[in-house]
């Protein structure tokens, strides 16, 4: 639905509709409470929040009256037994002892992305590093353990040691700061939902196509340029991936090292950044419905300095698979602006174009990102935003 | 019988809950939390993680002093004892 746009910031849950031909913004639910991800599955209109509590813990709401009302869903759980490897803990070294990893049991840190399939199928992904799944529309969900136990991520740790090494490792984006790998990515193939790419910070991309059973990574062409091995199989940090809706073999990878496109269903992966054009750093991408070759993200200027470039904000637009890239300025704020964009908080449906940023600034485009308009600027810091 | 009191914030989050104070039967601090998941579903996860620690921002006192143990929420009750449920503050 490309009349209702869906804002998750960190005091609440917003929804702006389209009526009369402009949008109306309200405050949905969940105020005062941070919302990391606001969805609707399109099967079934029900609305999901991915909610986060400073002292609570992260809790699965959702609504099925468009947001009027909301409950607490089945929530999400790490099963006894799932732990997972982390680095090396100071305070547990023994010393004269050689650095090990330390194995940890884990907790729910925080619900970061979900996604949905056909037949109520839900999608749920997790710092710590879990993808979690419901066949059974959110009635209840089961961590996906050959994912969990993948040989990249140190094995099966639930019926022994593992392999004793991993090659995830973290992020600091869970609600308490703790440092533990996280799915933020959860993209399923709408011509067969048994492949799905998962999109892990900080490892790489993951892809099944038997449904989860297995899973390889999908890493190859990925640089990256703060490890010692630039060209190493994992260790990426991707900051969002996007399938391309009706052509899924385009997808589009926005990095910590820069803007990447395969064109071979993530196979391989080529760097199309433009950094002339101030296309590199940056969280979120979008890409067009149709046409896998045209996409959108939100540059900001390098890893340092997360913020708009030369305090002007801009989207940047290709429309062939990355060869060149266009600047979109009309109707942003050129001076004075520093809004980053966070991975999930710009969207794509049709012509228009949506995001908003950690400013509380959301601004939208009916013409492709030609020309924008302000839909609000008094926000909590945005997300998420998502069409549906 | 404990008399157990509860944040302003899990009153709202959990109306069905009432206002408190709540009087509840129970010889251990993680039984008051098993009654207080059987009054309230749900709250058990709210309070504890999936292991069953209290979670890290949240404390629980009896008869004033915060409880010992975190872990499996083991601090025994007196006849009377006062709990309260509270939430750390924090920034933001």
């Amino acid at each position: 639905m490309a009349d209702r746009i869906l804002i998750g910031t960190r005091k609440g849950s917003f929804i702006a509709e389209n009526g009369s031909g402009a949008f109306r913004l309200r405050l949905a639910g969940h105020a005062g409470t941070c919302v990391n991800y606001l969805a609707a599955d399109p099967e079934t209109g029900t609305i999901w929040a991915a909610l986060g509590f400073g002292h609570w813990g992260a809790k699965l709401s959702r609504s099925t009256d468009g947001g009027q009302t909301w409950a607490d869903a089945s929530q999400v759980k790490y099963p006894p037994g799932a732990r997972y490897l982390a680095p090396p803990d100071p305070d547990e070294e023994i010393e004269g002892e050689p650095t090990r990893y330390t194995i940890r049991d884990a907790t729910l840190l925080k619900l970061w992305v979900l996604a949905f399939g056909p037949g109520g199928r839900v999608y749920v992904g997790t710092i710590p590093g879990g993808l979690f799944v419901s066949e059974d529309g959110g009635e209840s969900f089961e961590l996906n353990r050959p994912l969990w136990n993948h040989e990249s991520r140190g094995g099966d740790l639930f019926t022994g040691e593992g392999l004793g090494k991993t090659d995830w490792f973290g992020t600091p984006a869970s609600e308490g700061g703790e440092f533990a790998a996280g799915i933020h990515s959860i993209e399923v193939d709408p011509r067969n939902p048994n492949r799905i790419l998962v999109a892990v910070s900080t490892a790489g991309v993951i892809e099944t196509t038997d449904g989860g059973k297995t899973w390889r990574g999908r890493n190859e062409g990925m640089t990256n340029d703060y490890s010692p091995d630039q060209n190493a199989e994992w260790g990426h940090d991707p900051h969002s991936i996007q399938m391309c809706k009706a052509n899924p073999d385009h997808v589009w990878q926005q990095n910590h090292c820069g803007v990447f496109y395969s064109s071979d269903g993530a196979a391989t992966w080529k760097k199309v950044s433009a950094p002339e054009q101030g296309v590199h750093f940056g969280f979120p991408v979008a890409v067009d419905e149709k046409d896998g070759r045209t996409a959108w993200v939100v540059p900001g200027i390098s890893d340092q300095r997360r913020m708009a470039i030369g305090g002007g904000l801009f989207v940047a637009r290709t429309t062939d698979g990355g060869a060149t890239w266009q600047q979109l300025r009309k109707g942003l704020p050129q001076e004075n602006a520093y809004d980053v964009v966070y991975r999930h908080a710009l969207a794509v449906k049709g012509d228009r174009v949506v995001f908003g940023s950690t400013t509380g600034n959301l601004y939208l485009s009916e013409d492709r990102g030609e020309t924008w308009q302000t839909l609000a600027n008094n926000l909590p810091p945005i997300y998420s935003v998502r069409f549906g | 019988m404990a008399v157990v009191e509860w944040t302003a914030h899990l009153k709202t989050l959990f109306p069905v809950l009432g206002s408190g104070p709540a009087s509840i039967e129970a010889g251990t601090v993680a039984a008051v939390i098993a009654e207080l998941e059987r009054r309230a579903p749900g709250i058990a996860f709210y309070i504890c993680d999936e292991l069953g620690r209290l979670r890290r921002h949240v404390n629980i006192f009896v008869d004033g002093e915060m409880i010992v143990d975190r872990r499996a929420l083991g601090d025994r009750l007196g006849e009377g004892s006062r709990v309260f449920i509270a939430q750390a503050l924090s920034g933001g």
